[in-house]
């Protein structure tokens, strides 16, 4: 199954067992989103489950806020997170704070899906890692499913939580495991075997990492997109890394981190946002802060670089894997 | 066989209606050339053609004199063509080079021409409108009559911000045209299935704004709507809201399943609405050229619109060096 194909199993699955859910966003119903990850859920469940919604992000999110707080548990899609900004008042200043001002009277429980991140030549509006302007906000939850399998059961998780989940979609592995070679092919996820995803219900819990890949000499963390990027890049570079996937951002799996880095003495972290003040920030003063002990080394950053994300020189902008396996290399090069 | 109505007798000149045909037709085919160009991979990512809406910004910059500013989405290569930029510097931002209006950082959503007054494509759907508005203000203050054409799509009239600017632009009295280009869909969604406004210039009354529907397959409806709207807002009267009924033929983006609309539905809209045809059918009947003379147009065309693509293919790469530029003074 393809991550698009797991994500709507999952919001079948949820439509089907909960009558609270409703699915709605831009050419969501009718047209079965623009990445077609809603199609044929309207006709299966009805318009008044599965439903467009005009181009109004903010009133789509307000609403969905407004939906939560009386008890039903929407899950609406951002076409593009690119396209969040104007909702993102909403996102901040309602969704993530109801909870604590109303002393846990009223809550939130709702999912923001949003196709996020590059490699599809999408430039400057098309191509955002905005996850850090989430994990920023107290109150939110923030998932990056990096495969079919997880994405459907973290997204049933998400919709089952009862606070607002803000659920990150790498759209490059929509379709198969992108690794950052642009100009191979990728393979298929049904040729994967976390392309195999299990019928009917089933949930992940959120803020629990999995090691992809043990190793000795070098901790990667990553999520989405990434994930793959960095195990091309240690397998290609021979390097003896363990690659996390961290699957959720927050609430953050510290633990099987640091049990890691304890182990390896060495850390790098990847993403595809900008470096400064982006995730990975975070992540090393963690790992900084816990493992100061056991490190060998500087923690180093394989991120995008501080600028908007081009239209051309997509592929140097990219944080793929030959940058990657230059990092574990540094890493391990210091003595 | 073409079921449009024959033309009603008009009274405008020849170098009027050659010059609206020359204009439409080099919009279309720089259009169907940056399909070609699409798909053989010159160009990427995300590319939304004009085909089927010429006649809006045609009759629109009919209307407008120097000084006059544009603001538009990122279906923005007609608007770029009819205020005079360079087909070369066009087709070479969609190519991504060096050559191109912003040197190949900003593609096919995102030029600008200072020199022409056009302040951009913009790839946020409405983000355009509180500029326009913005701009508008500007000339204001500057004691000038210019005014601003905004652009913005039917599924960009749902967006907030367009009625926080109408708000604005009502209460500051700016001369600013609000151009809504309503072309029947947003993506696969249906004008009628966003929103249940009989028409969407009427929105304006709630903030005291003027404005009308007009026929936006016909250029000469365009112009005659858009030099009532530009005399209403250079005497100072405010803003205007223009809402042209027009429609697209191609794909919303090139990657589109096409699956929301019928190909009759397309189809009957090029036989009897075309706005090329129109003026051509104009131009023939009435004696103003004949076939050999717009055969002879279509082959300049042609050639600009070869000249603009070979440019683009053979304007280099920018330089890795400049994704660091522009990003602060
Ligand atoms: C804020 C925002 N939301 C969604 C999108 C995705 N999107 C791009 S174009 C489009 C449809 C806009 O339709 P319309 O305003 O009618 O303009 P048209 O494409 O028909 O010219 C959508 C939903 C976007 N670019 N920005
Ligand atoms: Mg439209």
């Amino acid at each position: 199954m393809t991550m698009i194909e797991a994500i709507r199993d999952a919001l079948d699955v949820a439509l089907a067992q909960d009558p609270e859910v409703t699915v709605f966003g831009q050419d969501v119903g009718f047209f079965g989103g623009v990445f077609r990850c809603t199609a044929g859920l309207q006709k299966k469940h009805g318009e008044t489950r599965c439903f467009d919604t005009p181009i109004s992000e903010l009133g789509i999110v307000g609403a969905a806020i407004g939906m939560a707080s009386y008890g039903l548990k929407p899950v609406v899609e951002i076409q593009f997170a690119d396209y969040m900004y104007p909702a993102y008042d909403q996102i901040v200043s309602e969704a993530a704070r109801l909870r604590f001002r109303s002393a846990g009277e009223f809550t939130c429980p709702m999912v923001i899906r949003m196709p996020t991140g590059g490699g599809i030549f999408g430039a400057q509006t098309h191509s955002q890692s905005p996850e850090a302007l989430f994990t920023h906000v107290a109150g939110l939850k923030t998932v990056v499913p990096s495969n079919p399998h997880d994405a459907k059961g973290l997204l049933l998780a998400a919709i089952a939580d009862p606070d607002p989940v803000i659920f990150l979609e790498p759209k490059r592995i929509y379709n198969g495991p992108f690794d950052g070679h642009h100009n191979r092919p990728v393979t298929a996820w049904r040729s994967h075997p976390l392309g195999e995803v299990p019928e009917g219900p089933y949930t992940l819990p959120l803020g629990q990492a999995v090691i992809r890949r043990e190793g000795a000499a070098l901790t990667v963390l990553a999520y989405g997109t990434m994930v793959h990027v960095a195990l091309a890049a240690v397998q290609e570079g021979g390097i003896d890394a363990e690659v996390i996937d961290l699957r959720t951002l927050l609430p953050l799996d510290l633990e099987t981190i640091t049990t890691s880095v304890r182990k390896t003495r060495r850390c790098v972290v990847l993403h595809e946002a900008t470096l400064t003040s982006g995730f990975g920030a975070e992540l090393a003063a963690l790992v900084q802060a816990e493992c100061f002990w056991h490190l060998e080394a500087p923690v180093e950053r394989v991120t995008g670089w501080d600028t908007p994300y081009p239209h051309t020189n997509e592929w140097d902008y990219f944080p793929g894997p030959a940058r990657v396996a230059a990092a574990c290399h540094r890493v391990l090069e210091v003595k | 066989m073409a079921t449009r109505k024959s033309p009603e007798k008009s009274n405008i000149s020849k170098d009027e209606l050659l010059h609206y045909y020359r204009e439409m037709l080099l919009i279309r085919r720089f259009e169907e050339k940056a399909g070609q160009l699409y798909g053989m991979g010159l160009i990427g990512g995300f590319c939304h053609l004009y085909i089927g809406q010429e006649a809006v910004v045609v009759g629109l910059e009919a209307a407008a004199k120097e000084g006059d500013k544009r603001i538009t989405s990122y279906r923005d290569h007609g608007h770029m063509l009819a205020c005079g930029m360079d087909p070369k510097g066009v087709m070479a931002e969609l190519t991504g080079r060096e050559g191109g209006y912003s040197r190949g950082k900003g593609g096919s959503m995102h030029m600008f021409s200072k020199e022409k007054h056009f302040y951009g494509g913009h790839g946020i759907v409405g983000a355009q409108v509180p500029l326009g508005a913005g701009l508008a203000f500007a000339d204001k203050y500057m004691g000038n009559d210019n005014v601003t054409f905004t652009y913005f799509g039917d599924g960009a009239a749902n967006q907030g911000q367009v009625y926080e600017t109408y708000n604005m632009a009502e209460l500051w009295n700016l001369p600013v045209i609000f151009v809504i280009e309503n072309n029947q869909y947003a993506m696969g969604t249906s004008v009628k299935r966003s929103t249940k406004s009989p028409s969407l210039w009427e929105r304006g009354a709630a903030y005291g704004i003027k404005g009308e529907a007009v026929d936006g397959m016909d250029v000469l409806a365009v112009k005659a709507a858009g030099e009532k709207a530009v005399a209403f807002c250079r005497a100072g009267e405010g803003p205007y809201i223009l809402e042209m009924n027009t429609y697209r033929y191609r794909g919303h983006s090139m990657s589109d399943p096409a699956k929301y609309r019928t190909r009759e539905e397309v189809q009957k809209m090029r036989d009897e609405k075309d706005a090329i045809e129109h003026v051509r059918d104009l131009l023939l009947q009435g004696g103003h050229a004949t076939d050999d003379d717009l055969k002879a147009i279509d082959k300049d065309i042609k050639a600009i619109v070869n000249e603009s693509a070979e440019f683009a293919k053979e304007s280099p790469e920018p330089a890795l060096s400049e994704l660091w530029t522009d990003i602060y003074a």
